[in-house]
């Protein structure tokens, strides 16, 4: 089949801003935009930046706006974005700085994803023996940690995307769909002793109760992390465990108050 | 064609009135008939859901087994309570032990759910049911030349696999589809699907209106008379909330937003002071104007 894809070019060398350059070869009907992609590089245009490893949907290098959509592009399918000789837009993914190409700054990420302590801290003495832990209690976390970082939630987060629009620093936006679902793994951890501590950071300004559940992440996940269901959830214990002086904790206790009381809002 | 019928938030006492006012006026004049479910409990908006899942699918289930009761498929006029709805639906019905649990508790109420209701908005029932050609033989007041910007809410569309879009993809431009069965000009522009920003509304203010500053802007640079939504919940962001997103702005945006009734309602040949603009607060003399109304 033919493809015709229309790639966003960025050199930062050059002096010029960013443009869209179009490419267009045969490929086979199974061909994945990613090797579409590395044929571009490597018979039309050596020029063309993109970052991959794996081509398999394990390593998340491959993560970049696909049709304006965030996706893996080892995943996508060629044929399922754009009939015969269809245009394919690629771009790099949103909500990050462009370094080259189809290549972003991933630190932003990284910051977001140090700042809920991606770690276990457990209190107490060490257990005398391995602590066994219920399998239905970490069957749940298990879809969490099938997380690969490849930033597709973040690219397409509808509120992180509005507060940089605002022009806010980095630093000071919403912690974002990744950092907030691997914040739950181990607030859902029975091993982790920090719950009291993480659930207060996170209910603060910028944490779980600046979600606006648009429910991109879940959309883009390639990995079916479903992200806003573990921000749903860190709401959930947040409430649960007394954090409830919070704007948002607040109008979902009056919004469920009203409901039991009347059966309507 | 006959639905029961859930109003939803568009009942008298709540944000839109002129939403439901509208709905009963527009499928009146297409012939399709309602039967009202306004007892039936708050579908949870998403919020219910993320405190107690069980006890809002609980209310869900209780809403269709009352459809069910009449025998008839369920007719939403919100993205959201479709959303919602569509979301409970298929937990249900791919959870068979789940819904003998939620069971066990209708029955208390003499109340059983099948699992398998239908459950559409009125934007559906329109492109799927009752047919555009039909819709188009409906009009009598063509809205040729009025640029219109559709706006679906995030429930119509997300999560897809709920709502069904891979098995009907004519779901992802159902709206554009309508607008030009109605003769207007539908305006492609990116925050078509993207958030009205109405669930941080009282959480975070700021990011609320700068979400309707940024849709209605675009809409305007892209040359659009006004927006048209299927959830309320939207119109009540981004037409009530325009005035603060032109403030934050700094500019006046003035992009009139109709519901997806009134734009009906204005083809249909309904009078205009029957279709509630009254309410908005961004007025729609301009679209009115172009219409030569």
């Amino acid at each position: 089949m033919e493809a015709r894809l229309r790639v966003r070019r960025f050199d930062p060398e050059s002096g010029e801003g960013a443009r869209y350059q179009s490419y267009t070869l045969d490929v086979p009907d199974y061909a994945t935009v990613l090797e579409v992609l590395l044929q571009i590089r490597e018979e039309l245009d050596d020029s063309l930046a993109l970052r991959c490893s794996c081509s398999s949907a394990i390593c998340g290098s491959c993560a970049m706006r696909i049709n304006g959509q965030a996706r893996l592009a080892c995943k996508t399918k060629v044929a399922a974005v754009a009939a015969d000789g269809g245009e394919i837009v690629v771009e790099p993914v949103g909500n990050m700085p462009v370094i080259k190409d189809l290549v972003a700054d991933m630190d932003p990420f990284w910051q977001k994803v140090r700042a809920v302590e991606p770690w276990l801290q457990p209190k107490g003495p060490p257990p005398e023996r391995e602590y066994l832990v219920p399998h239905e209690v970490m069957r749940p976390l298990a879809d969490v940690m099938a997380c690969i970082m490849c930033g597709s939630c973040v690219s397409d987060c509808t509120v992180l995307e509005t507060e940089l629009a605002l022009g806010k620093p980095y630093e000071q936006t919403f912690l974002a769909p990744a950092a907030l679902a691997k914040a739950y793994r181990f607030v859902g951890d029975p091993r982790d002793g920090a719950d009291a501590e993480r659930l207060l950071a996170l209910s603060r300004l910028e944490g779980i109760w600046d979600c606006t559940r648009c429910n991109f992440c879940v959309e883009v996940c390639p990995k079916s992390v479903a992200p806003m269901d573990q921000i749903l959830a860190l709401r959930r214990k947040a409430i649960e465990q007394g954090h409830d002086e919070y704007l948002g904790a607040r109008h979902t206790l009056e919004f469920e108050k009203t409901v039991r009381e009347s059966s309507w809002l | 064609m006959k639905f029961a019928y859930w109003p939803g938030c568009s009942v008298p006492r709540q944000g839109t009135p002129e939403l439901r006012i509208t709905a009963a006026a527009v499928c009146d004049k297409l012939g399709i008939e309602l039967e009202d479910l306004s007892l039936a409990p708050c579908t949870g908006s998403g919020i219910l859901q993320a405190r107690d899942l069980v006890y809002a699918d609980t209310l869900n289930a209780s809403t269709f087994a009352m459809a069910e009761d009449m025998g008839l498929p369920l007719m939403t006029i919100c993205s959201t309570c479709q959303g919602v709805f569509s979301q409970a639906r298929r937990r249900l019905k791919e959870k068979p032990d789940y819904l003998a649990q939620i069971n066990q508790t209708l029955e208390e109420q003499g109340m059983k759910y099948s699992g398998n209701l239908e459950v559409k908005h009125l934007l559906w029932v329109l492109v799927e049911d009752y047919g555009l050609a039909e819709v188009g033989k409906a009009v009598v007041r063509s809205l040729k030349g009025l640029r219109v910007a559709p706006f679906y809410g995030c429930y119509l569309l997300r999560p897809s696999a709920a709502l069904g879009l891979d098995e009907h993809p004519e779901r992802r431009t159902c709206l554009e589809s309508l607008i030009e069965a109605l003769g207007a000009e539908a305006v492609e522009y990116r925050g078509k699907t993207l958030c009205c920003g109405y669930p941080l509304v009282g959480v975070n203010d700021e990011n609320s209106a700068a979400m309707v500053g940024t849709h209605s802007v675009e809409a305007k640079e892209k040359g659009a008379d006004c927006m048209v939504t299927p959830c309320p919940l939207c119109h009540m962001n981004l037409d009530g909330v325009q005035p603060q997103a032109s403030e934050q702005r700094e500019t006046r945006i003035n992009m009139p937003v109709l519901h997806l009734t009134q734009l009906i309602g204005l083809a249909l040949g309904i009078d205009p002071p029957d279709l509630g603009f009254d309410r908005h607060a961004v007025p729609v003399k301009s679209v009115l104007a172009k219409l030569g109304l």
